[in-house]
């Protein structure tokens, strides 16, 4: 695939950091009488809880800021690192991923602040973090919703319990409480995430939240760029269990991506329509990235 | 040469004359060569070279019956669903685990290597070491992956080294002998490159980095040095030497790094699994997936392969 090299960005997007760079934080005078140099930020990527620029060195504009471009590679060691991080997570009690995902509500109100500067309705952040506070709570509830004893004929005890699929390929929506939305319910169960987000720089401050909350390394992956070049390398990926394609609006797309994720089998969440955020998101967004294990255990001794 | 360098002042004149190792100089130069990008159908060969080159190796207290023998199974076909994918060069096991390994590979062209001589440590009498070979050699090994005693080559006592060598060589009879140097033990690259030259001149067939039972195994500039060694002792004595860098040696990455080295340093003729090894295990599977990737255009997994 053609990579875009950083001259070739459309003249739109020039015409907007010029814009930008006019009108440079000129901030107040600093202690010493003089204006401060105004300090530029690159939106990175997130995986394995470092942020890395993409491996093929592209980025792209949005809105006057440089943002990665995600390559294939990147997903690839996206995946790696999902991969990795994914047996302790998953290990970890149900109790200690509740935590650690309310830990994230908590960092992302310290920093909702930052999330209204970068244009999200401040009702909307507050959503995001009730959202995230709901997730928390389900995480050692779900097993006892979904879970069973199921009644057998032989002197066996037979138990149904939810576990996590693995690696999970998000396509996320845009705004923020789509992308909590589509990340809580996966990770919160135990699952490990690579997400391609659409909102870049919304997206990778949810990641400096992420990186500065109690989240390991690796369990939530953020790739910035063009969903349509990364997601179908995520469909075909052997190493990746299931697809969530909420964000996805192209229904070709999507339907492409459903054909191909049905080669390793993969679970594929697409939802019809525009989702609504706002209603309550039941607990489908959980159960369909969960496995059922059921084991009979003989009892009578 | 050989034949009369044995006592330790000739042979201390002999390696301490050799010339010394640029640090900085090798680390560079490793260092760039791993810098190549090597793709598509260029890529493909050389992962196809790399597996033939693969000494699959298990040497754990662990290893069970079933453990070699499905290793064995996994050498000679390792991709079982494809059968264009080449056999490995060789299963390397523990002693007691090669009349396991024999009947599976026999007629099969894959060879069956054994660690001997007190391995890893080498810290035994001379007439255990040879025993130990001799044993291994008769229950049906082919080649034998020898430790020379890092503490006496560390307190210069060379002709000990030397001399056990040539009597391990000796207890070999027409297996191949391979010479573990245990760089990861031997300190300075000088050192690395004199035990090199040690070990050729005793009469190894193969020198090999470590055992991968130390936590510095195998690395680009060690086997750098390694390779000049063996290329400058065909220049002056006409015989041509193999080199294995074991352990550590982790992705496809990694070893079409090492090829690029081959290359680059000594050429074509050590670019064939009779003069190049690598020691590995969990290598191999990486090569399958690249491998699979090349065949069938997208991203493999490790559950659709074996573990071992």
């Amino acid at each position: 695939m053609p990579k875009s090299a950083p001259t070739a960005k459309p003249a739109p997007a020039k015409a907007a950091k010029a814009a930008k760079a006019a009108s440079v934080k000129t901030e107040p005078a600093a202690s010493n009488g003089r204006a401060r140099l105004a300090v530029r930020k690159t939106y990175k990527l997130y995986v394995g809880g470092a942020f890395p620029r993409s491996e093929s060195g592209r980025t792209y504009l949005v809105d006057g800021d440089n943002v990665a471009l995600a390559s294939r590679k990147d997903a690839r060691d996206a995946v790696v690192a999902a991969r990795k991080a994914q047996p302790k997570w998953a290990g970890a009690t149900a109790y200690n991923r509740g935590q650690v995902v309310y830990r994230v509500a908590e960092m992302v109100e310290a920093r909702a602040a930052e999330f209204v500067a970068l244009g999200v309705p401040a009702a909307e952040v507050d959503a995001a973090i009730d959202r995230l506070v709901w997730y928390a709570g389900w995480s050692d509830k779900i097993a006892q919703v979904v879970g069973n004893a199921n009644p057998v004929a032989g002197p066996y005890f037979n138990l149904s319990s939810p576990e996590p699929t693995g690696v999970v390929g998000v396509v996320a929506p845009p705004s923020l409480l789509g992308l909590v939305s589509v990340v809580a319910p996966a990770i919160v169960t135990g699952n490990t995430v690579v997400v391609l987000a659409a909102g870049p720089q919304v997206a990778i401050t949810l990641a400096e939240v992420l990186a500065t909350s109690d989240v390991p390394g690796g369990v939530v992956n953020i790739l910035t760029g063009r969903a349509a070049e990364t997601a179908p390398w995520l469909a075909s990926h052997d190493d990746v269990n299931a697809l969530d394609l909420t964000g996805v609006t192209d229904p070709e797309l999507a339907a492409d991506l459903e054909r191909t994720a049905s080669g390793t089998l993969k679970r594929v969440l697409r939802s019809r329509g525009e989702t609504d955020f706002t209603v309550d998101p039941g607990l489908h967004p959980m159960t369909a990235l969960l496995e059922t294990k059921t084991v009979w255990h003989p009892k009578g001794f | 040469m050989t034949a009369t360098a044995t006592s330790t002042a000739n042979l201390r004149a002999l390696l301490h004359g050799l010339p010394g190792v640029d640090k900085v100089g090798v680390e560079a130069r490793a260092a760039a060569l791993g810098t190549r990008s090597v793709k598509t159908t260029a890529k493909a060969k050389a992962i196809d070279l790399a597996i033939r080159m693969v000494d699959l190796t298990t040497l754990e207290g662990a290893d069970t019956p079933g453990k070699v023998r499905a290793l064995s199974a996994k050498a000679l076909h390792p991709d079982p669903a494809d059968p264009s994918c080449p056999s490995v060069a060789a299963v390397c096991v523990y002693p007691s685990m090669v009349p396991v390994a024999v009947p599976v590979l026999a007629g099969s062209g894959v060879h069956v290597a054994s660690v001997a001589t007190a391995f890893p440590s080498g810290q035994a009498p001379l007439d255990v070491k040879l025993a130990d070979t001799r044993d291994a050699v008769a229950l049906g090994a082919d080649e034998i992956d020898m430790v020379i005693s890092r503490g006496s080559f560390l307190a210069g006592d060379y002709a000990k080294v030397f001399d056990e060598i040539v009597a391990v060589k000796e207890a070999c009879g027409d297996a191949h002998l391979k010479v573990i140097l245990e760089t990861g033990e031997l300190g300075t690259y000088d050192n690395v490159r004199r035990a090199s030259w040690l070990a050729m001149m005793a009469g190894a067939d193969f020198i090999k980095t470590s055992t991968g039972k130390v936590p510095v195994a195998a690395t680009l500039p060690v086997t750098l040095i390694m390779l000049e060694a063996v290329r400058d002792f065909r220049a002056q004595n006409g015989r041509q030497v193999g080199v294995k860098p074991a352990g550590g040696i982790r992705t496809t990455k990694d070893a079409i790094k090492y090829l690029v080295l081959i290359n680059e340093t000594v050429g074509d003729d050590w670019l064939d699994p009779d003069w190049f090894r690598f020691g590995a295990s969990s290598l191999l599977n990486d090569l399958l997936m690249q491998r699979t990737k090349l065949t069938t255009g997208h991203y493999a997994g490790p559950d659709y392969f074996t573990l071992d």
